[in-house]
């Protein structure tokens, strides 16, 4: 591939500035994402339309391979492109787990039939995606999971449920991992797809204890895969839930964003809160000393994600620092959450209603919907048991991953 | 580790192979044994001078490489591994950037040939107290004369320059004191970590003043500090991968240790924190060389974080080893002493972390 030196580079910023400039439309100018938005609204024909121009170009998958409808980009114009869309207080209308997680494993480990057929509708944004992993006994130890498909001939025929499917209510489209042999823990697991509008599944919301959410519980009877939407070989699905589960956890911590984060910094916060003393300092000394630890830590965590990034150059896909980055990602982030609640004090223990403001209202279901994140994407116990083993050759007890 | 540059690669390879054949734990402990006065093994030092580390920050018109702090770093970090004892944070990375940075051409042209072949040791004298506090300095500077009482000085018996932080007509600066000066008395300290450190008293004693002010103080103390944090990597490594060594041989109720979770998931944390804290201390040396503004708050928090999984992983190494690991014939007490000291100098985990929130404003 070629090498793209910086006079290159700053070619190539000057088309995608211009390009986003010509397509993204003024009207939603620093309007959020409707991807990111919890309740999905039909969008507007403007959205349909930074959608539609997007997807032609392939853009919003920068670095997927041109053939399936990718951009084709080097990782260094990706980064070109996302921060020009930031610039244009733009946003990226392609997304999801098409994008984030099943459609990196699909080009990996898909047949080209499957590729020309899946990958073009997640580049244009066109379907929706839902994971079909986790089920009411299968959690941290997802490899004992007892969802069943039976060989029918043309066709699986799929019974039992899945739940933490998020989206499963929008989604288009499930990849799922089913039994397809009960001899066998992990070598009996085979990764299938199928679309999700048939009769045979049923979709219900679980409200958390943050109040509504994107999760549900999957019901399937007699749901029907077809044959050529199993991916990999059959009983083979182990090895691609594994690399799956890596986009997903880089997914969430990549860069330490995508968790959280946004809004005043907790510094500033706890000085127009708590005050400060005629030093400047904040006024409550203990509180100071354990935001600037978790500043420190929360600093060093970017630092390591900027580390693995130019270490791993040309490297392709995670690489094994994701298992540590979820770990302390996470704590650090559920760590500001619960100090953003001490810094609001009595205001931070609003549920609803006009006496707090919209700040104070997100900072209360925020701390409790940060509780899932060292819950799922693999558990905080389940990330140090792979550390412990992978990466540090303890030996391995739960002979699960 | 940091994308390396093929000088960089060469120079840690280098360190690497020295530590390990010539300078094992082993040599540390036989200094310590022989109660050696200056704290380190003269021979040593003579064959890593030799090797040109003492000069790897000192312009080559000095006689030094100019390689940079954050190559300095990597040759401390393989030392750290091995408990190294040697002058080379005092002279070679402290005394040597002050000169550089606030000297006078006489002056450079005078000392940095010298510490840059380990003939001359420098050392700087900040502290006064039993706490790091580079913003209370009561040493006065008059006439061409200094006094005042430095405690805790590194190297401070070995030193043939010192750089005093004193205040003088102009506020707080550095001054360079020739270690063979008559206002010069020096108390050996005798140290858990049995590194060489001294307090000295300064008794009227000659000064010449570098440049630079209460700035170059700062300045010189965050080069100190970033490179004692590198030291203080090394040494937590080795202290990690010592103790995950042990994890997986010690059997106990019939199976090695490392097979259970409790101790595995106290691994995973020490193994987190070290690559937490190499990301800082890389950074903090990259800002240096780059000479960045951000230096003061990446080296707080370098110092700071590593401080703390230095803490961490020592601590841990004594526990998992159990009764072995408080004997004295086993390494891991010396990891513990070290952490202990290496926290200590320049500025500790509270002194950084209030640093640290004061440059960011609160």
């Amino acid at each position: 591939m070629a090498d793209f030196g910086g006079t290159d580079l700053e070619a190539f910023r000057t088309e995608a500035r211009e390009w986003i400039a010509a397509n993204f439309p003024a009207s939603l100018k620093g309007k959020p994402n409707p991807m990111a938005v919890e309740e999905r609204m039909k969008p507007d024909a403007d959205q349909e339309a930074w959608r539609k121009a997007m997807g032609a170009k392939g853009w919003g998958t920068p670095t997927w391979p041109k053939q399936y409808g990718g951009g084709g980009l080097e990782p260094a114009q990706a980064r070109i492109v996302q921060s020009e869309i930031n610039r244009a207080g733009a946003y990226n209308p392609i997304g999801g787990m098409g994008v984030m997680m099943f459609g990196p494993t699909l080009l990996e480990y898909g047949t080209e039939a499957q590729k020309q057929e899946h990958i073009p509708p997640i580049v244009k944004g066109e379907l929706q995606w839902c994971q079909g992993f986790s089920e009411p006994g299968a959690g941290s130890d997802l490899a004992s999971l007892s969802t069943k498909a039976v060989d029918k001939g043309d066709h699986f025929e799929i019974d039992g449920s899945k739940i933490w499917t998020s989206g499963a209510q929008w989604a288009d489209w499930c990849f799922c991992l089913v039994r397809t042999d009960t001899s066998k823990k992990h070598e009996g697991i085979s990764f299938v797809l199928f679309t999700m509008r048939q009769p045979g599944v049923e979709v219900r919301p679980i409200p958390l204890i943050a109040g509504s959410s994107p999760f549900c519980e999957t019901f399937f009877t007699s749901a029907r895969a077809e044959k050529k939407d199993l991916v990999g070989p059959l009983n083979g699905g182990w090895t691609i839930a594994k690399r799956l589960l890596q986009h997903e956890r880089s997914g969430l911590t990549g860069a330490g964003g995508g968790l959280g984060g946004g809004g005043k910094p907790l510094e500033q916060l706890a000085k127009d809160y708590v005050g400060v003393d005629e030093q400047g300092r904040i006024a409550d000394s203990d509180l100071r000393t354990r935001l600037v630890t978790n500043a420190i830590n929360w600093r060093a965590f970017q630092q390591t994600a900027m580390r693995a990034m130019m270490e791993s150059k040309g490297n392709s896909g995670p690489s094994s620092a994701t298992s540590i980055m979820k770990n302390a990602g996470t704590q650090l982030i559920q760590e500001r959450q619960e100090m953003t609640l001490e810094i609001m004090g009595h205001q931070g223990l609003g549920w609803e209603g006009e006496d707090f403001t919209a700040d104070e209202l997100g900072a209360v279901r925020g701390w409790l919907f940060g509780k899932a994140f060292t819950i799922f994407g693999g558990s905080q116990e389940v990330q140090s048991n792979i550390v412990s083993k992978r990466i540090l050759g303890l030996p391995d007890l739960t002979q699960n991953h | 580790m940091a994308v390396l540059t093929e000088e960089q690669s060469m120079l840690r390879d280098a360190a690497k192979s020295w530590v390990q054949e010539k300078s094992p734990v082993t040599a540390f402990r036989k200094m310590r044994d022989s109660g050696a006065e200056l704290g380190y093994d003269a021979a040593a030092w003579n064959e890593m001078a030799e090797m040109g580390w003492a000069g790897v920050i000192i312009p080559e018109e000095y006689g030094g490489s100019n390689f940079g702090y954050l190559s300095l770093g990597l040759i401390l970090e393989e030392l750290g591994r091995t408990l190294t004892a040697s002058p080379l944070l005092a002279s070679g990375l402290a005394a040597a950037s002050a000169l550089i940075l606030g000297g006078t051409d006489a002056q450079k042209s005078e000392w940095l040939p010298k510490i840059a072949e380990g003939t001359v040791i420098g050392a700087l004298a900040i502290d006064e107290g039993a706490h790091h506090a580079p913003d209370r300095i009561a040493t006065t500077f008059k006439d061409g004369k200094i006094t005042g009482k430095k405690t805790f000085v590194l190297e401070g018996m070995a030193a043939g320059i010192i750089i005093v932080g004193g205040v003088g007509p102009d506020g707080a600066g550095l001054y360079l004191v020739r270690g063979d000066d008559k206002g010069v008395k020096r108390t050996r300290l005798s140290l858990a970590d049995s590194r060489g450190a001294a307090n000295i008293e300064f008794n009227g004693a000659a000064a010449e003043p570098l440049s630079g002010g209460a700035a170059l103080i700062e300045k010189v103390l965050d080069r100190a500090r970033a490179g004692v944090a590198a030291e203080m990597l090394g040494s937590a490594l080795q202290a990690f991968e010592t103790t995950l060594d042990y994890l997986k041989v010690r059997v106990q109720f019939g199976q090695v240790i490392g097979s259970f979770q409790a101790l595995q998931h106290r691994a995973a944390k020490m193994f987190t924190d070290l690559e937490l804290s190499r990301s800082a201390v890389e950074a903090a040396l990259a800002a240096i060389d780059a000479d960045s503004p951000d230096t003061p708050e990446l080296v707080s928090l370098a110092k700071a974080k590593m401080g703390d999984t230095f803490h961490l992983v020592s601590n841990e190494m004594v526990q998992m080893h159990g009764g072995i690991g408080m004997t004295d014939a086993h390494d891991a007490g010396f990891y513990l002493k070290r952490a202990r000291a290496a926290e200590a100098a320049f500025g500790n985990q509270a002194f950084h972390r209030d640093r640290y929130a004061r440059i960011q404003g609160y």
